[in-house]
């Protein structure tokens, strides 16, 4: 049997070899520093017409993370506001949540993608009638424009501050934790950290003069000038990955509730513990060991979704590299290889560290 | 011994008397269910707006303001959608470019995927081993000589002519019929002894899961015609489709496992002390009981997998989502895409909705015999 594979992949390799010289394709990944001559509608770091092939690779890499993260976050939270709201005891409240799980987990995610880029987005006004939100958000057609923040001289100051303010916290609830351990009184640990994380680079930007400038941006003749402007494909790609992926959330999130005992709720208030410790203390705490390994699948699920940016034009990794670079070089299997390595990278770190959580968090069972 | 006669005690029971006003009737489900405290009143009324915004006027859209008859764009006269635009290419969204003259062989395909999905999905009916069996083999062959002909006096039809609905499920059934044999062949070999076998399964599944679908239809589309003998020519559609069943063997081997790992140690074992050989055990013991366990966890990979067909536009294949949005860039029907895109939405909601509520009917029926 290990005979026929290694002949299988000998004949594979062959024929390529055969194919490859045949339509004069030079492997090796030499194309990387050769210059890419087209350009990208979003850049995150430098990139002009004159950039190597090996940037595009990075730049790809880098919006594909970008929509991931933001996606990430939004599906989070949509997902848990919607799974919490299917177990609410007001009827109308969970039918609603259930119809919203049932539509969006039910239609493709391509569908919804070129449903809010061609059907939604396009259909907005112009720049000229934008729609706007406190004449600093506008939105239009090209997409969304949002206040650009400048930073100034002694700007620096501010963000040391909210790391030192981090760092502090972290020290302080070891200090906490250890104090309950030894004297059984609790310490408000969050609202102090939270004081502190808020507090203290606020008043180290004030201390500096608040260095700080908002670009806001006008409405100069048929454009906007100033902000940032966010593509309208970063914005259909971004709401129909976290609305599609909430869904799957809102579900992970209700079974992981549901899958702690009654009996624990009930234990806890025969301790006569106040609801808000129970559900922070006792039920959740059980219902994240449930409900973490789902999640971290469904956050590879939106990575890997992501690469259905191709169809709409955003610049991710797949349309930036194993588009646009695949045609221009024909380097076919050096691309593709290398695209596919990078989503298997991250899938195998991502269940790497999801291994070392279930561990962790595994039922001591003595 | 006699009964009391005493009035202070009484001899007959009273009737119960109905339960307060309050909590009978219309009015009584309103306020356990909607109005039972001050903050949930709050919440009911605000989704009651949201509904009212939200949900009337797409109602007031997709129905009561829309036009359902005529033929061309002059008939969009309402104000709200114009469903002219399907009807007007409704051929062409179910059959694609399939000839019109052939287009009889493609309904009785589809006929006859409708009976044997029927029987198979109703527990009532009888002969399912035999069903099961043609659906496997026999239908497979029918389908592929009544789609592309060339046989039988058939006319032949290159698969560059088929789309729409058509494609999409053809796409869908062998996926599905293909990716579940194989599934279960990585399922087994990822719990066999051999060290060889299992890593060949293990690296092959999780190569698989961690890359994204589109990249394998990139790489079926681009790199198999190099992996192939200089003169072999790949059809298009053929490369989409191993490359659909390649990936998705990997996710139904997972849920097979799963399935594989709940079956007790004490079976296979029975099964050895009777002398069976390691394919009888696994095709007479262990796979029957298996599978029946993850009926609900193969539903919903194939549910995705139906999902994941519309992603073949991405390589030109002209399934329906792609055959609706080559009708959008007609030049006499510009701007009509909400209406192109809720219709596609709509259809795949339809088979989507229906596999998941099929998954749960019988999650709950199997229920019944393995709850401890």
């Amino acid at each position: 049997m290990f005979i026929a594979l290694a002949a299988f992949i000998g004949f594979l390799v062959h024929n390529t070899l055969l194919n490859l010289d045949a339509r004069g394709i030079h492997t090796g990944f030499g194309f990387m520093n050769e210059r890419a001559g087209f350009s990208i509608s979003q850049t995150l770091i430098e990139y002009t017409n004159s950039s190597t092939y090996g940037r595009t690779f990075v730049i790809g890499l880098l919006n594909t993370l970008l929509v991931s993260i933001l996606g990430i976050i939004a599906a989070t939270i949509i997902g848990f506001l919607v799974g919490i709201a299917r177990l609410s005891p007001n009827w109308l409240l969970a039918r609603l949540a259930t119809i919203y799980v049932e539509i969006f987990r039910n239609i493709p995610l391509l569908v919804q993608i070129l449903f809010w880029y061609f059907a939604v987005l396009r259909s907005l006004p112009s720049p000229r009638q934008s729609l706007s939100l406190f004449d600093a958000f506008f939105v239009n057609v090209r997409g969304l424009v949002v206040p650009d923040p400048q930073p100034m001289a002694g700007f620096a100051a501010t963000p040391w501050a909210l790391l030192i303010a981090v760092v502090i916290t972290i020290v302080f609830g070891i200090f906490a934790k250890r104090r309950q351990m030894a004297t059984g009184k609790a310490l408000p640990v969050y609202w102090i950290g939270a004081a502190i994380i808020i507090g203290l680079p606020l008043i180290v930007f004030l201390a500096t003069g608040s260095p700080l400038e908002w670009s806001v941006p006008e409405l100069t003749g048929f454009n906007f000038r100033g902000g940032i402007n966010v593509l309208p494909e970063l914005v259909a790609l971004w709401l129909a990955l976290s609305i599609y992926t909430a869904a799957f959330i809102a579900e992970i999130v209700r079974s992981g509730i549901l899958s702690v005992p009654q009996g624990q709720t009930e234990a806890a208030r025969s301790l006569s513990l106040p609801g808000a410790i129970t559900l922070r203390k006792i039920v959740l705490p059980q219902a994240m060991r449930v409900i973490v390994p789902q999640m971290t699948s469904q956050y590879l699920n939106l990575i890997k979704n992501s690469s259905l940016a191709t169809a709409i034009g955003y610049p991710d990794l797949v349309a930036v590299f194993a588009g646009t670079t695949l045609n221009q070089t024909g380097q076919a299997i050096e691309i593709i290889a290398m695209t596919m390595a990078v989503y298997l990278i991250i899938s195998l770190t991502v269940s790497f560290l999801m291994n070392l959580y279930n561990a962790r968090t595994l039922l001591k069972e003595r | 011994m006699t009964t009391p006669t005493n009035s202070t005690f009484r001899t007959e029971m009273i009737e119960a008397r109905e339960a307060p006003n309050q909590s009978r009737g219309v009015a009584g489900w309103l306020r356990a269910n909607l109005f039972s405290g001050p903050i949930n009143s709050v919440v009911s009324v605000v989704v009651i707006l949201l509904i009212a915004r939200l949900i009337w006027p797409f109602l007031e859209w997709t129905v009561i303001d829309a036009n359902f008859l005529g033929s061309s764009r002059d008939a969009c006269t309402g104000d709200g959608a114009c469903w002219v635009f399907i009807a007007s290419r409704f051929d062409s969204i179910i059959y694609g470019f399939y000839p019109e003259a052939a287009r009889w062989r493609v309904d009785i395909v589809f006929a006859v995927l409708a009976v044997l999905i029927a029987w198979l999905a109703v527990p009532r009916l009888p002969q399912k081993k035999w069903v099961v069996l043609f659906a496997l083999i026999g239908f497979p062959i029918l389908a592929y000589i009544l789609l592309l002909g060339g046989h039988f006096g058939l006319a032949y039809v290159p698969t560059r002519a088929w789309g729409g609905l058509m494609l999409t499920l053809t796409i869908a059934v062998v996926g599905i019929v293909g990716s579940l044999p194989i599934g279960i062949l990585l399922a087994l070999g990822r719990r066999s002894k051999m060290p060889f076998v299992k890593s060949i399964c293990v690296i092959f599944i999780e190569f698989w899961r961690g890359v994204p679908l589109i990249t394998v239809l990139f790489m079926a589309s681009v790199m198999l015609p190099l992996f192939m003998p200089g003169n072999i020519e790949f059809d298009k559609l053929l490369r989409a489709l191993v490359g659909i069943m390649l990936f998705w063997s990997a996710y139904m081997a997972e849920v097979i496992r799963s399935g594989l790992q709940a079956i007790g140690k004490g079976q296979n074992e029975a099964g050895q002390a009777l002398g069976l050989s390691y394919w009888q055990r696994m095709g007479l013991i262990i796979l029957p009981q298996a599978l029946k366990l993850v009926i609900p966890g193969i539903v919903n990979t194939f549910i995705s997998l139906f999902k994941d067909t519309s992603l073949v536009l991405i390589i030109g294949l002209l399934d329906m989502l792609a055959i609706i949005r080559a009708g959008l860039t007609d030049t006499n029907w510009l701007g009509f895409s909400t209406e192109g895109y809720v219709f596609a939405a709509l259809v795949y909601w339809i088979f989507c909705f229906s596999m998941s509520r099929y998954s749960q009917y019988i999650e709950r029926r199997l229920n019944t015999g393995h709850k401890q």
